[in-house]
């Protein structure tokens, strides 16, 4: 599979904070790929690098084969983008905006543009500064959504959706990933990535700490696993990789790394198992461990 | 419970946080407001000494008021003259633009402390604080307040000299002109939506109240017509500084800031926080723009109709005075060489319409200035950002505004020609040829705008300071007599002075050539730096 996104080594400061610190991203073509990271690690400098926005200092970064800086134009003939932070012309109606960004970028499908118009419940009517954050959201979203392009990137799209319409969102993203398009989806919001996303990278302060499938991942995770046993538990606090063991009679509790999950459930089978109840690892426990160990580790 | 509330909130509770809320549109405003001030009371404060250089003498002065009390279209341009002293000159010759640009400066505090500070959306974090519901118009109110008071305690202090009581009245008067506009602006803000349209129709009340008095002023001699008493500015005329002042015209200031205020106050208390009177209209629910150029004129037609006919109007007004003008001047030795100096030596009549052409070119340059930092404006909005992730090259999302900047400045300065040929009524062709000659010192201040946005982006807001600065030496140099080095700093000094002297292709060419290269250079810069956000 080719690389719609390559980035490696990317450097970019602004006077005295280094925003970028090397920082390496790969996105194959056709997969959601989730690009995680908390405030200021340097997501959207990322994406500015990777729109032309911005000059990298150093490093190098390709989207669809093309250097995004010299290469703009043709570059962005095939990306369509959402910014964070939404801000609209005041005297242009939603609608003007959408057909605008369309033609902007060589079309925009109708049919699908009045579909998205109607999922979202967006009025097109309004002038750009009665909408409310999320509206004005939800135009450029129809407008990236409805162009026709091989490379969407999303900058924390869903930052002002009420949750009904991050469910239409996340239905949209799946119908475009079944198109065969690419997204790069940025966000600090783990359930929605883990919900949409192939592949994530993981970053902060301007360096990729964390890179592959989410099954890739799991090992940094924790399973907690709850379970009433026929006999008493034997020889659970001796396995590699359990944690916060707690034994009440036949009740056990623990959490355990998932790559250590077999031996676990081994032990416990043998002293026989009434009900068991695990729950698998979330995207926040990777993030919040992952920030707590580097926390500690300094 | 409801009850209790009710009339807890009625009083007190509506202005809580008032006085912080002073204290912080004071620290926004400490450089706006102390420039406006200070530019206001220069231009009055300027004016004894620059009137005793040209009517030294008692029979220069009742020379002047004669031909005052003949001359139409000059008594529209500043009023008429009601006594020969220099405190009443200063009064005649400044009042109608100083109480102009105390009411420009009040608007423009009170629209800025409350309707955009709601559009922004600023506003709901501080309503949310403990701050009334009325506690903003009142802060912005008092702020304007703040800044007219001080200006009319410098107009007095200064002009104390010719006289205490003339100076009070002078001073009051400019200051309540400030206020009626501080609470016309108020009421406008609770109407409108959006900041600049609430500047936009104040300013446009201010533009009527200019033209009552001005068509007042020149159908009567002595300022008594009904036009002139509908308009504030008219007020401070009538008020007669330095000419046996009729204080009960400051109750008609009072009245009206009293019932202004009410009723600002009042809208004020009956609307929701960031809703308005009258609510926007709805627009197409389709587009038809598709290209950044289309973007950008759609941006800017606003701008370039309501310059243009400004332009126009402006030039029918001067061409219509031109005549009577000259006349003027013609007996006055001192003026006359002012006007040489300004606009060449070849008869008064093209001196004067040299001199107006060359005014409208400096105030063009406002023009490109505004128009090239809509760039500016667009980039740090972040709405740059999203156009410029399109497949849309910087070059060509710049240059959309800047065929509008560069191109609109000669479609302004082509019509303020035209309305100077109609109303003069001949010399069509010097005419316009003199208005167009401007251009290249016009592009020239607009290359730089788009230079300092290009290369240095932090710096783009300094284009504003070399518009005013050429303004400055555009204006003040000639009456001030400035040696040629310090005119040779404008681009517009280097210009022929047409119509009447020579053409001079040379610094023509060479001010367009350095309008090409700035303007080069700017974009190449554009080209290579950070979009900023």
């Amino acid at each position: 599979m080719t690389k719609a996104i390559t980035v490696s080594a990317l450097h970019k400061s602004f006077g005295r904070t280094h925003a970028l610190d090397g920082l390496d991203l790969e996105v194959e073509t056709g997969e959601v790929h989730g690009f995680l990271g908390p405030n200021g690690s340097g997501k959207s400098t990322t994406i500015r690098v990777l729109l032309g926005l911005l000059r990298a200092d150093s490093g190098a970064a390709q989207v669809l084969g093309r250097d995004p800086w010299a290469d703009a134009v043709e570059v962005h003939r095939r990306i369509a983008y959402v910014p964070g932070d939404v801000t609209l012309w005041r005297n242009l109606s939603g609608g003007e905006v959408i057909d605008l960004y369309g033609r902007l970028r060589g079309g925009l499908d109708k049919a699908r543009r009045a579909a998205l118009i109607e999922r979202f419940e967006l009025d097109p009517t309004k002038k750009g500064r009665t909408y409310s954050k999320g509206n004005r959201q939800k135009v450029a979203l129809v407008a990236a959504l409805a162009s026709d392009v091989d490379l969407l990137i999303l900058d924390e799209p869903t930052s002002g959706l009420d949750p009904l319409m991050e469910e239409v969102f996340q239905r949209c993203v799946e119908e475009e990933r079944q198109r065969g398009r690419t997204i790069l989806l940025s966000s600090h919001i783990l359930s929605e990535v883990e919900e949409l996303c192939d592949r994530v990278s993981i970053i902060r302060k301007g360096r990729t700490v964390e890179s592959g499938s989410l099954a890739d991942l799991r090992h940094l995770t924790r399973t907690s696993v709850t379970a009433e046993l026929a006999g008493p538990p034997n020889g659970l606090a001796q396995l590699p990789g359990v944690h916060d063991l707690d034994i009440q009679g036949r009740r056990v509790r623990l959490q355990v790394d998932t790559d250590k999950l077999d031996a676990v459930l081994r032990s416990l089978s043998e002293s026989g198992v009434r009900s068991l109840r695990s729950t698998p690892p979330t995207l926040e426990e990777l993030f919040l461990r992952h920030y707590q160990d580097e926390a500690a580790a300094r | 419970m409801t009850a209790v509330f009710a009339v807890r909130g009625k009083t007190a509770r509506q202005l809580a946080g008032t006085g912080t809320l002073v204290r912080f549109a004071l620290r926004r405003d400490r450089v706006m407001i102390p420039v406006w001030v200070a530019v206001n009371a220069l231009m009055v404060l300027s004016m004894p000494n620059a009137l005793k250089g040209l009517y030294g003498t008692p029979a220069e002065r009742a020379d002047l008021m004669r031909q005052m009390a003949t001359n139409s279209s000059l008594r529209a341009m500043v009023g008429p003259v009601f006594d020969d002293s220099l405190g009443a000159l200063t009064a005649w010759r400044v009042g109608v633009y100083a109480g102009a640009l105390a009411a420009v400066m009040s608007l423009l505090v009170v629209v800025r402390h409350t309707r955009a500070e709601e559009e922004s959306g600023r506003q709901e974090l501080v309503a949310s604080g403990m701050v009334g519901r009325r506690a903003s118009l009142t802060a912005a109110l008092l702020t304007a307040a703040t800044a007219n008071a001080v200006l009319a305690l410098l107009v007095t202090a200064g002009l104390a000299g010719q006289g205490t009581s003339g100076a009070l009245a002078f001073g009051l008067g400019i200051a309540g002109v400030g206020m009626v506009f501080a609470t016309m602006a108020a009421i406008v803000a609770q109407l409108t939506e959006s900041a600049r349209l609430a500047r936009g129709l104040t300013a446009a009340v201010l533009g009527a109240a200019f033209v009552l008095r001005a068509a007042g002023d020149s159908a009567t001699d002595d300022g008594s017509s009904p036009l002139t008493w509908l308009s504030p500015i008219g007020w401070l005329e009538n008020l007669r500084a330095y000419a046996d002042e009729r204080w009960w015209v400051l109750l008609l200031f009072t009245t009206a800031v009293l019932v202004q205020g009410a009723v600002a106050y009042e809208l004020a208390g009956r609307r929701d926080v960031g809703m308005s009177f009258l609510p926007t209209r709805p627009g197409p629910a389709t587009g038809r723009l598709g290209t950044a150029g289309a973007l950008a004129w759609r941006l800017q037609r606003g701008s370039v109709l309501g310059w243009s006919i400004g332009f126009f109007l402006a030039g029918v007004v001067y061409g219509g005075m031109t005549e009577g003008a000259a006349d003027l001047v013609g007996d006055n030795a001192k003026a006359r060489e002012i006007f040489e100096r300004m606009g060449g030596q070849s008869g008064l009549t093209d001196a004067f319409l040299a001199s107006m052409v060359g005014m409208l070119g400096l105030i063009a340059a406002l023009y490109v200035v505004g128009s090239v930092l809509r760039l500016h404006g667009e980039e740090t909005s972040g709405r740059a950002e999203p156009v410029l992730a399109n497949a849309v090259g910087r070059l060509r999302w710049a240059a959309g505004h800047l065929v509008i900047a560069f191109g609109g400045a000669a479609l302004i300065m082509l019509l303020a020609g035209l309305g100077l040929a109609a109303g003069y009524g001949k010399e069509a062709g010097p005419i316009l040829g003199a208005c167009l000659v401007q251009l290249p010192a016009v592009w020239v201040v607009g290359g730089l705008a788009v230079l300092l946005h290009g290369v240095s982006p932090r710096l783009a807001m300094a284009a504003w300071g070399v518009a005013g600065a050429v303004l400055l030496i555009g204006w003040v140099g000639p009456a001030l007599d400035a040696p040629q080095a310090v005119l040779d700093l404008s681009p517009f000094g280097h210009l022929p002075k047409l119509p009447g002297g020579g053409m001079e292709w040379g610094p023509v060419a060479i001010l367009t050539l350095l309008a090409a290269a700035l303007v080069g250079t700017g974009l190449a810069g554009l080209r290579r730096r950070d979009l900023t956000s």
